[in-house]
């Protein structure tokens, strides 16, 4: 029964002196998601300015995002500022900004911190970019199971509203913007953004065939952009010190600032704020090392879609550019970190069991291709295996690669192909010994299926 | 409420005044009505327990739009249940950061405690046990859901007493 009493106990991030604190500046401060406590901080300041027309235009806004190089954090990193200029021009239909809260990638929590301790300042980057597209209406999109979250945005935006922040005509300006929270209902697809947008109009969250990209033909037909929660929050910081400023914020090339998470084997997991492209060695430290002295064996640098990086790939920058020279992706830039004791094996045999699950069954390439692989991964794991699974699993999952709608299909074939390529003498001796030298699992008891 | 006592009646459910007034709330956040669909079927389950073939229709009376766009919709998301769940629906996250801190370990003393597989409902109508997909609590792993509700950095012994500790 759905009670929708939500109450989570926001547990404080790890976030120890030395990070950089921009836009978690606000965190940990008392009652954090008040609007009294941003006002305290200076807060909507710069909304009040821009809406009044006395701050940057809209192309100028769209300028500053772009010179800050500012990238997309939900995964793709695509520069958002290029984005932006995508709309048509001359579309008489309304535009609209639809944010995407969806955090379903495994290994990911760093947006519902944002949400849960600064939801004002994700809120004025929210009215910020919707000035700058000339939108009207913003959509915040959030998984089901953020409840406490929805909550929270809710009760914010209804504050903003009621001091006149949000609404018609905003503070006399003739400016008129709402923002609306859409909760999903329990679909990792529905993060993908044209699934989202699908998901938003009331349907299945099927993601659509690109082009037309959502641009163009959007939400109800309209041209519509679509960011993550992170990316418009770094849109405050960015307006309100310019790009040059910010992006000298950054390290190793990269702009501005980046929260990490970090989650695993280590001794303080959490979201942690560092000038973007801080190595991959420095946020393990910030997360204490990996736990119980053990030794390091690989990380998943950003959710679980991301092919591994090795021990001797600590150094790695983690910005978009140099961790793909490093052959992985940034991702989320959540790491995964995997002390000696993990098996392999079971590690992608757990994560091609929820990809399976996510498939949404259109393509057929990711749909027959991941359960394929499922069940092979969970037959070697299991002591079952036979040695022609190992020339089929790269044979499979070569054959989602770029064969299907969505970049689901790859986020399924990539961590196969590397976990299967860096570590092969552990799928070997499963299937040569029928046994894990990791020893007895606790196996979960199968589930079994709920419903019709 | 026992799972016999849920079980929608042959026919037609209504909704409550205070439902009504929810969705109308609702559709006039979209240019479509269509696009509340997913809002209203949480208030149907809200109100009726569980999303039946009953409540996939009273939506659509409510939204006016063909039951059959309803029915899709409220079939292909996990979210909504579409037989009655336990009063207390414990949705244990089995995926990777989790695995990793311990979650087979979790579902397995829980399961062993309750007496019920992942997918099952004990007798009693108390729990319903899942197993899902991340949470994003992966920093804070192992964790579980009971209906609204998110339980964090979990052990077999906590997590039992939050749950022995309900009402
Ligand atoms: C299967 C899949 C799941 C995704 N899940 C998310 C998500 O949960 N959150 C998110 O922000 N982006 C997610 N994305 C990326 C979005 O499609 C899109 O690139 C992003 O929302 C754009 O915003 P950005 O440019 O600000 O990153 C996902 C992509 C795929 C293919
Ligand atoms: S790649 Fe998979 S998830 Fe994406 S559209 Fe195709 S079947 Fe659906
Ligand atoms: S892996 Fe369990 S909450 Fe993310």
């Amino acid at each position: 029964m759905v009670t929708e009493t939500a109450t989570v106990p926001a547990p404080a991030p790890a976030l120890p002196v030395k990070t950089v604190r921009v836009v978690s500046r606000n965190w940990g401060k008392p009652n954090s998601h008040t609007l009294p406590s941003y006002r305290d901080s200076g807060g909507y300041k710069l909304w009040e300015k821009t809406v009044k027309g006395q701050g940057l235009k809209p192309q100028e806004l769209i300028d500053t995002v772009k010179a800050a190089g500012l990238r997309g954090m939900g995964g793709a990193g695509f520069p958002t500022g290029v984005k932006w200029g995508f709309l048509p021009k001359d579309n008489p239909k309304p535009r609209y900004l639809v944010v995407n809260g969806d955090e379903g990638e495994p290994g990911t929590f760093k947006d519902r911190y944002i949400m849960e301790l600064d939801p004002h300042m994700f809120i004025e980057g929210c009215m910020l970019s919707s000035y700058a597209i000339n939108a009207h209406v913003c959509y915040i999109y959030l998984r089901g199971e953020f409840l406490f979250q929805v909550k929270r945005m809710e009760a914010a935006i209804d504050e903003a509203r009621a001091a006149g922040l949000l609404g018609k005509n905003i503070l006399g300006s003739g400016f008129d913007l709402d923002i609306h929270v859409h909760r999903g209902a329990g679909a990792y697809i529905c993060g993908e953004e044209t699934g989202l947008i699908e998901s938003l109009e009331g349907k299945k969250g099927q993601p659509r065939l690109k082009p037309p990209f959502p641009a163009v033909v959007g939400v109800f037909g309209c041209p519509t952009i679509v960011n993550n929660v992170e990316t418009l929050t770094h849109v405050v910081p960015i307006v309100e010190m310019g790009a040059e400023k910010w992006k000298a914020l950054g390290k190793n090339g990269a702009p501005g600032t980046k929260l990490y998470g970090i989650s695993g084997h280590v001794n303080k997991p959490g979201v942690y704020e560092l000038p973007f492209g801080s190595t991959m060695r420095e946020l393990l430290e910030f997360a204490g090392g990996v736990r119980d002295g053990k030794k390091l064996k690989a990380i998943v640098p950003g959710g679980a879609s991301c092919p591994l990086l090795l021990p001797d790939q600590l150094d790695t920058p983690l910005d978009f550019d140099s961790i793909k020279k490093a052959g992985t992706m940034l991702g989320t830039a959540c790491a995964i970190v995997m002390d000696e004791s993990t098996c392999m094996v079971r590690a992608i045999a757990r994560l091609l069991k929820f990809y399976a699950h996510e498939s949404c069954g259109q393509c057929t390439p990711c749909r027959e291709g991941t359960h394929w692989l499922a069940k092979m991964l969970t037959r070697i794991e299991h002591g079952e295996g036979r040695e022609q699974d190992l020339t089929l699993i790269d044979e499979v999952a070569n054959n989602i690669m770029g064969n299907t709608i969505c970049a689901l299909g790859d986020a399924a074939a990539m961590p196969t192909i590397s976990y299967f390529k860096k570590f092969r003498h552990e799928f070997e001796e499963h299937v040569k010994t029928g046994k894990c030298r990791f020893g007895e699992h606790e196996v979960a008891p199968r589930q079994v299926t709920i419903g019709p | 409420m026992s799972l016999a006592q849920s079980e929608h009646p042959k026919g037609p459910l209504e909704f409550s005044a205070k439902a009504k007034d929810e969705i109308k709330h609702h559709v006039a956040k979209y240019p479509d009505r269509r696009a509340a669909t997913l809002p209203a079927l949480y208030v149907a389950q809200r109100e009726f327990g569980y999303v039946s073939p009953a409540a996939m229709a009273t939506v659509a009376r409510e939204l006016d739009i063909p039951e059959t766009w309803v029915r899709e919709v409220a079939t292909w998301y996990t979210m909504y249940n579409k037989v009655p769940v336990g009063k207390y629906h414990v949705q244990l996250c089995g995926n990777i950061s989790c695995h990793l801190t311990g979650a087979d370990k979790l579902i397995h003393g829980l399961s062993q405690a309750l007496g019920i597989k992942p997918g099952e409902t004990s007798k009693d109508g108390r729990y319903t046990l899942a197993e899902v997909e991340c949470l994003a609590s992966c920093g804070s792993g192992p964790a579980m859901q009971v209906n609204d509700d998110y339980h964090e950095h979990l052990t077999v012994e906590k997590a039992l007493k939050i749950l022995r500790d309900l009402p």
